[in-house]
């Protein structure tokens, strides 16, 4: 007895229907969801592993801080008297330069994890 | 059954004459979780003895097995805090105007040389070595220091005496011994440590470098797959191990369903692979899906070193390493997900990467799904069950229930119906013992420990 390649049984029923012929109308469900997507995002690539999808996880925790930017803010400050908390919320862009201080700081936990409960 | 082993005989046990039971569960119990509290990676040591998990706040809980008592000889051991540390630390690469999170991607053990326990966690970028010892001693009669630790008048030291060893209150203390950073461009996904239990491996989405566990200045490149032009850039590294005895092997998959099997006595760079597994595909069943759900999520050896396993988006593969051809058996985790891969694309739990792991005698593997559920495929048996993970049947010692999906119609009573399934409660990490019965399931942000029923 040799079975190469087996497929457990499994109690659900799963109804995949496999399109055998091009004559046969019955798309497989894949195929159905792919036409579904494409419905709804015509634009959509037809690259769908390709470099887009990988590129942008090769880049997630991309941030935006310009240390040309900052050093340029910082030399522009230096002429001036240093700003005190800007209450008006109307900021000019190009003016305020985001620093690290200015960076959402992401401190390490200070709690316990719950686990250890 | 003919040929059926005694259960005393088969340590790792099949499903099929074994009844899970709920034996505890670890962390919150409010719905609200914290981002740093979502369990990242689960760990067993090469014992069973210590279990590890990682989080996203880059912390790390060890727990340990208590001794079995001597008033219940049937019943095993809890398992509870031994030791709990901060491992990693969030950081900006401002060069790179890059966030390094501090959530832990993996937990490996080394095996045990002397008193002290080792382990290698990671985060996205860099590893660490950490020592977690034990003292109980500590020592007293200090002739220059008073008891609280400050110092004597040396005028008042008249006499000689010898500090002596007395037992204190057990304290666990986890140290960073090595730090490997600065290896890697891109994020690292896969550790692994070598049988010949001095070096290890890191491997990233375009490189995998070998470490030696002494040296934290240098580590060589052994894969690389980043194209001269990142326009051109296909598949990228999944996840990597080393084979169990072959310190010479290491196996790595890609996100585009392959495996390739290295041989590092070939050359220094493997690029080049020994071996390359991968199933051909029916071009008549290709769809804009077909990559992404190929994509493997984990890649696992089984103990013998004579299979490896491979968890995609729907299916289980087990693969025997003198075949490359196709695997020698594959299990469906879930394939009614198949008709909801639009939704599923949308909501992004298409990218979901799910682990699995083998039971102690390879004869059982184990992955999970959402709604809580986990799943096991007896390979002797061919049978397979739906176990859920969940705070209602965390009764001590209650049998768990197996769940049933139904993707018809008719739904029968306690089954769940496909669309009802919570896609938000999803079972990525989950780890079996390696001499016994006792698997942890992760949750979200809670640990479940369930072990077979003795009786």
């Amino acid at each position: 007895m040799s079975e190469d390649n087996d497929e457990t049984q499994t109690a659900e029923e799963t109804p995949v229907e496999e399109e055998t012929e091009s004559q046969d109308k019955v798309i497989s469900p894949e195929k159905a969801e792919e036409a579904k997507l494409k419905a709804r995002y015509p634009n959509l690539g037809h690259k769908p592993g390709g470099s887009d999808l990988l590129r942008k996880r090769l880049q997630k925790g991309q941030k935006y801080f310009d240390s040309g930017d900052y050093n340029m803010a910082k030399a522009k400050i230096k002429n001036k008297q240093l700003p005190t908390a800007a209450p008006e919320k109307t900021e000019i862009t190009g003016d305020h330069i985001p620093t690290p201080q200015d960076l959402p700081q992401r401190k390490p936990s200070l709690v316990a994890s719950k686990l250890a409960g | 059954m003919a040929g059926k082993r005694k259960l005393s005989e088969r340590p790792g046990g099949g499903s099929s004459d074994v009844q899970w039971c709920f034996s505890q569960v670890k962390g919150a119990m409010d719905d609200d979780v914290a981002e740093a509290d979502i369990i990242s990676t689960v760990e067993f040591n090469h014992t069973g003895e210590l279990l590890a998990t990682g989080d996203k706040g880059g912390r790390v809980v060890i727990f340990q097995q208590e001794p079995e008592s001597k008033n219940q000889p049937q019943c095993r051991g809890e398992y509870n805090v031994y030791s709990t540390f901060q491992s990693h630390e969030p950081e900006f690469d401002y060069l790179k105007s890059l966030e390094i999170e501090e959530k832990i991607n993996k937990i490996r053990w080394l095996p045990q040389k002397n008193a002290a326990q080792f382990l290698l966690s990671t985060n996205d970028k860099t590893i660490k070595l950490w020592k977690i010892s034990e003292r109980d001693k500590r020592p007293e009669g200090y002739n220059l220091k008073e008891e609280d630790g400050r110092y004597r008048d040396p005028n008042s030291v008249t006499t000689l005496r010898v500090p002596v060893l007395r037992p204190m209150d057990l304290m666990v203390e986890a140290s960073p011994r090595r730090v490997f950073a600065n290896a890697h461009t891109y994020h690292i996904n896969s550790i692994s440590v070598n049988s010949d239990h001095e070096t290890y491996l890191s491997a990233d989405d375009l490189r995998i470098n070998l470490w030696h566990l002494e040296i934290t200045d240098r580590s060589f490149n052994i894969v690389d797959i980043k194209p001269a032009n990142m326009e051109e850039l296909t598949e990228v590294i999944t996840a990597a191990e080393f084979h169990p005895d072959q310190c010479n092997t290491f196996v790595y998959s890609s996100s585009k369903g392959t495996i390739r099997l290295c041989d590092m006595r070939a050359s220094a760079l493997c690029d080049q692979h020994a071996k390359m597994f991968e199933e051909p595909e029916d071009p008549n069943n290709r769809s804009f899906f077909s990559e992404i759900i190929s994509s493997i999520s984990d890649v696992k050896f089984s103990h013998s070193g004579r299979y490896m396993m491979t968890r995609d988006y729907l299916s289980v593969k087990i693969w025997d390493l003198n075949m490359e051809t196709r695997p020698v058996e594959t299990y469906q985790v879930h394939e009614y997900l198949r008709s909801k891969l639009c939704s599923l694309y949308e909501n992004d739990c298409i990218f979901d990467k799910f682990e699995c792991c083998w039971n102690g005698n390879d004869s059982v593997v184990m992955t999970g799904s959402y709604n809580n559920f986990f799943r096991m495929f007896d390979r002797d048996y061919r049978q397979d069950v739906t176990f859920e993970a969940s705070r209602e049947n965390s009764k001590p010692r209650s049998v768990l229930k197996p769940r049933k999906i139904s993707t018809g119609g008719k739904r029968k009573k306690d089954e769940i119906s496909v669309d009802s399934l919570d896609f938000n409660k999803k079972i990525l990490h989950t780890a079996w013992h390696p001499l016994d019965n006792i698997i942890a399931v992760a949750t979200t942000n809670n640990l479940y420990i369930f072990q077979d029923k003795l009786n």
